[in-house]
């Protein structure tokens, strides 16, 4: 389905705007519809997990070129810079049209035919699992494919390529929080919609610069501030939320399960908390109390460096509020506690009743577009489709039923997406296919991951870009954007919506479903991998998720397209989905009940010493999305934000536009100064969307949690001084381009100008 | 008082340029953008706040009457239109004119160009592109009664001082409740109005 005509209607002007019919009307021959044969494509943003709802433009020769905003439930017409840029990507320059090889690293690509690019992938995969075992190919897939395509590459890893090692970059993102949640609740997903938002009267923003990374969540916030809530958040840097909260805990990173176990300290010794919820429906509530006693506010606050007043004033204002939720992000998940620090609030929203009711709650806030729906369906090294556990001898059935193989072909749980690198290392996986994902700017400790990519015999990518990581392949595969094909995405309310196609691909792009086919076909799985799109792939998934707690079974592509989105779980085609959790107090455990886990602190994986006494923490700006392959592309968004920068405070004596360099025990960099006193004195911060020599991901540390293996981004010890000279600041690299290779990648020298402002201070101006 | 018009809400701002973007992708000047993003305090904090055109209204629009072309037409509805490129001649007389630094002049076009409150969408009942994305409302597009009914309470000022002028303006700034009685604070500080001290 192309270019779904969609007349102008009043439903898309905002609230309180007069309507068409008081304003004339707009004559059929006028408005956007008498410009070009215009028409608007109802589909969502490819970036963020908030899955703005947005119209593309299409022109009569069927091009995308522009973006009008759409009155969606979602985000009611709001968007960031990154979507009203988002639709430049889709007939950009630099969009790969053919698929590109070369033999070894030393070679210039050449454009191959799809066929060749095919049968030596095939080749070199039989090549290495003859020689080492089906378990020495490895895949690794991404958050931001729309859910069928994830759906798939957790099959064909384990049906066509019959290996473990399968794992995706939403592992860099929200597990820890969906571990937290399974342990606690038995279903991983936010507890409310957004629009609860509105309904409360107490928000805890916990670790998430919400301004910069979900700005359209703000008007929510704002809606609910408007009603009189209370704003508390708790990060080390005053965020532009942070600002104008009620209560901004400035916490040191690494910190925040000593402070919430101590809020929840002080609701004990309160006895704010709400006894009659918890004595009938948790477990385990005996056990916290008594961990939580070693965490009185005295306590807490020298770990967190911190008043111990706050502690009492959050535990005060968060438990007396009539509704009162609690919103996370990487801020608290990028831990070797992440898993903890969910836990830590989840226990203080439990032990305050503040669950399964309209305005109270618990939600995470997705960095990708699908980083929920991303990791529902199999690509997770430890799931099957449905949420399904793979070591689960009844899931395994199931699954195998549906999929038609035979049990014991079936491989166990591999390994998660850091850990995968180290085995490439270790030459225990020897070849790898990438799809949608760029490791060599995400993957915390650069050099050790350039060294596995290095190490492996054989890596191929699939990409839309040449991203710096498909710059190291073998062989690309040019793979459609989201404009290109229809899918469905689970926002960060868990709620599935639909992408339409907006144009036909650029000759000699595939999409990513098609490749995955023909690669299964090649490999000799062709019979189960006959899709001829989307759509099917999606009637498949349905099937296989039904009965489970991932239950997408209710939900068909027409009631996404009648909707504004269905939230899972969806049993049935006339369920009308389940946007807020637990409303009948029970929880998918077996027992119904809440079981809450103690959880005890301790310090960071990276130790602070003499030398390396600063904590490191790294995080978005609002112009890039992830890695930057795509936003780094974009003219408006380049302009907004032109390169990484260090946050530091004016105690430390130096100037904006000062050269500064960051230090690690993993290497050091050097980036221009942002002074400002909006960051603790022992803290400063790098955002991380560019590649080496600005990459701040050469500096964090490859410690995981070891519970959700989710890397310490978040924190990590490291020194700063002044760098010599002003032009040690590299400009970052411009991302590699279809005009960059056989290169493959552009270096650029020019200094920094001695005063050019940075980062947020890049205001544009006349 | 004022009919629909935008409302900027400094207070909400969170420095993200969405607006900025938007107003690129607006037909009326389609790739450049009308909006400026400024920092209140950098340095000390992460304050913003957007500025678009005010549409002056008292005196009237000052870009408008230094034009010695008369490309600068205001509207009935007191819109003040971006040059009208048959008449301007790229002198910029507008651009030293305007107390709130928004018209730009592109020198190789030899055209002045302005925010025009998006006169394409908004006679069609559209809100202009920058209020419609805007994630956290800092612009909004509507009347006072509608602000107030979303933000109830909400005080809004539409005249500024500049030294000893006056400007009213179409385009109004959300401002703290206790400041509503005098103009707000332009360019210079401002230590009375009136024979009262309003620091
Ligand atoms: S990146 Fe997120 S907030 Fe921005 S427009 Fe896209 S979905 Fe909305
Ligand atoms: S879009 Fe709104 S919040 Fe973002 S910079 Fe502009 S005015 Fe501020």
């Amino acid at each position: 389905m192309t270019q779904q005509p969609v007349p102008l209607d009043p439903s898309i002007a905002p609230p309180g705007t007069r309507s068409f019919r008081d304003a004339g009307g707009i004559p059929a021959d006028r408005w956007h519809a008498d410009q070009n044969g215009e028409t608007l494509v109802p589909t969502h943003c490819c970036f963020c997990g908030v899955q703005c709802g947005m119209y593309l433009r299409v022109d009569r020769g069927g091009k995308v070129f522009g973006v009008e905003p759409r009155n969606h439930d979602i985000n009611r017409m709001r968007l960031c810079p990154k979507g009203i840029n988002a639709y430049q990507q889709v007939n950009h320059p630099d969009r790969l049209t053919s698929p590109l090889l070369r033999h070894s690293r030393d070679e210039q690509f050449r454009e191959v035919s799809w066929d060749e690019a095919l049968d030596f992938t095939v080749s070199e995969i039989r090549r290495i699992q003859a020689a080492h075992g089906n378990d020495a190919f490895g895949l690794l897939g991404g958050a931001s494919l729309f859910s069928e395509k994830t759906y798939l590459v957790g099959k064909f890893a384990r049906v066509a390529l019959k290996t473990k090692h399968v794992d995706y970059n939403g592992r860099l993102c929200m597990v820890s929080a969906a571990g937290a949640n399974k342990l606690a609740f038995g279903i991983d997903r936010a507890g409310n919609p957004f629009s609860d938002i509105l309904l409360s009267d107490c928000l805890l923003i916990a670790g998430s610069n919400v301004g910069e990374c979900f700005p359209v969540m703000t008007q929510y916030l704002w809606g609910a501030r408007d009603r009189g809530a209370t704003l508390i958040v708790v990060d080390p840097r005053e965020t532009a939320i942070a600002r104008t909260a009620d209560i901004h805990v400035a916490l040191k990173p690494g910190t925040d399960s000593a402070f919430f176990n101590s809020v929840l300290h002080v609701v004990v010794q309160e006895e704010l908390d709400d006894e009659a919820f918890l004595g009938a429906h948790t477990t385990g509530w005996e056990e916290v109390r008594e961990a939580v006693a070693g965490y009185p506010p005295e306590r807490a606050a020298e770990i967190c460096g911190i008043p111990a007043e706050q502690i009492v004033q959050v535990a005060r204002t968060f438990a007396g509020a009539d509704r009162a939720m609690a919103w996370h992000a990487r801020g608290i998940e990028h831990h070797s506690q992440g898993v903890e620090n969910c836990l830590s609030v989840i226990n203080l929203c439990v032990a305050t009743g503040h669950i399964g009711k309209p305005g109270a709650g618990y939600g995470t806030i997705t960095g990708q577009g699908n980083g929920q729906g991303g990791r529902e369906h199999g690509q997770k090294s430890d799931l099957l489709p449905g949420g399904r556990s793979i070591t689960n001898p009844e899931h395994r059935r199931q699954i195998c039923q549906i999929w038609g193989i035979d049990e014991a072909e079936l491989p166990t749980a591999g390994t998660s997406m850091m850990e995968m690198v180290w085995q490439m290392q270790r030459k225990e996986i020897r070849g790898l296919i990438g799809i949608c994902n760029n490791p060599f700017v995400s993957l915390p400790n650069y050099e050790v991951v350039k060294e596995g990519y290095d190490t492996a015999e054989f890596h191929a990518q699939f990409d839309f870009f040449l991203s710096e990581t498909a710059a190291n392949a073998h062989v690309v595969f040019p793979v459609t954007t989201w404009a290109e094909d229809e899918g469905v995405m689970a926002n960060a309310e868990a709620r599935v919506v639909k992408h339409n196609k907006a144009q036909e691909p650029p000759a000699g792009v595939r999409t990513d479903t098609w490749v995955l086919c023909e690669l299964a076909k090649r490999l000799g799985a062709g019979d189960k991998f006959d899709f001829a799109g989307s759509r099917e792939v999606f009637e498949e998934l349905r099937i296989a998720s039904a009965g489970t707690v991932n239950d997408y079974y209710g939900i068909t592509y027409d009631r996404l397209e009648e909707t504004g989105g269905i939230a899972w779980p969806c049993p049935a085609t006339d369920h009308p989905g389940t946007p807020r959790l637990f409303e009948d107090g029970r929880t998918y455990h077996p027992d119904g009940k809440i079981h809450m886990q103690v959880v005890e602190w301790h310090p960071p994986m990276d130790p602070y010493s003499d030398e390396f006494p600063l904590s490191l923490t790294t995080g978005r700006t609002v112009a890039h999305f992830l890695s930057g392959n795509q936003t780094r592309r974009l003219g408006a968004l380049v302009e907004q934000t032109p390169r990484p920068w260090v946050e530091v405070h004016p105690s430390h004596g130096f100037r904006d536009g000062d050269p500064v360099r960051v230090v690690t025990r993993r290497g050091s960099e050097v980036f221009p100064a942002l002074v400002t006193e909006a960051i603790r004195p022992d803290t400063v911060f790098v955002p991380y969307h560019w590649p080496v020599p600005t990459a701040a991901n050469a500096l964090t540390v490859d410690a995981l949690d070891p519970r959700s293996k989710i890397p310490e981004y978040k924190v990590c010890a490291a020194r700063i001084e002044a760098a010599e000279r002003i032009d040690e600041v590299p400009v970052p690299l411009t991302p590699p381009g279809r005009e960059a290779y056989p290169e493959t990648q552009v270096s650029r020298t020019d200094p920094l100008p001695p005063t050019a402002p940075q980062g947020r201070g890049t205001a544009e101006r006349s | 008082m004022m009919g629909r018009t935008i409302f900027i809400d400094p207070g909400r701002c969170i420095g993200c340029q969405a607006c900025v973007s938007a107003c690129r992708e607006c037909d009326s000047h389609r790739g450049t953008s009308m909006i400026h993003l400024d920092y209140t305090e950098p340095g000390t904090s992460v304050a913003s706040l957007p500025t678009v055109c005010m549409h002056c209204e008292d005196p009237i629009a000052p870009c408008a009457e230094v034009c010695p072309a008369d490309a600068i037409l205001v509207t009935a509805d007191g819109v003040v239109q971006q040059a009208d490129t048959t008449r301007c001649i790229g002198c910029a007389n507008c651009v030293n004119a305007c107390p709130f630094g928004v018209p730009k002049i592109d020198l190789q076009a030899k055209l002045q160009m302005k925010c025009n409150l998006c006169y394409d969408r908004t006679a069609y009942g559209l809100a202009p592109m920058c209020a419609t994305v805007c994630p956290t409302g800092a612009l909004f597009y509507g009347t006072l009664e509608e602000l107030r009914a979303e933000r109830p309470g909400v005080q809004v000022a539409d005249s500024f001082v500049f030294g000893d002028v006056v400007v009213s303006t179409g385009v109004a700034m959300v401002v703290p409740a206790d400041k509503v009685q005098w103009p707000v604070p332009g360019g210079l500080p401002v230590v009375e109005i009136n024979g009262v001290d309003v620091r």
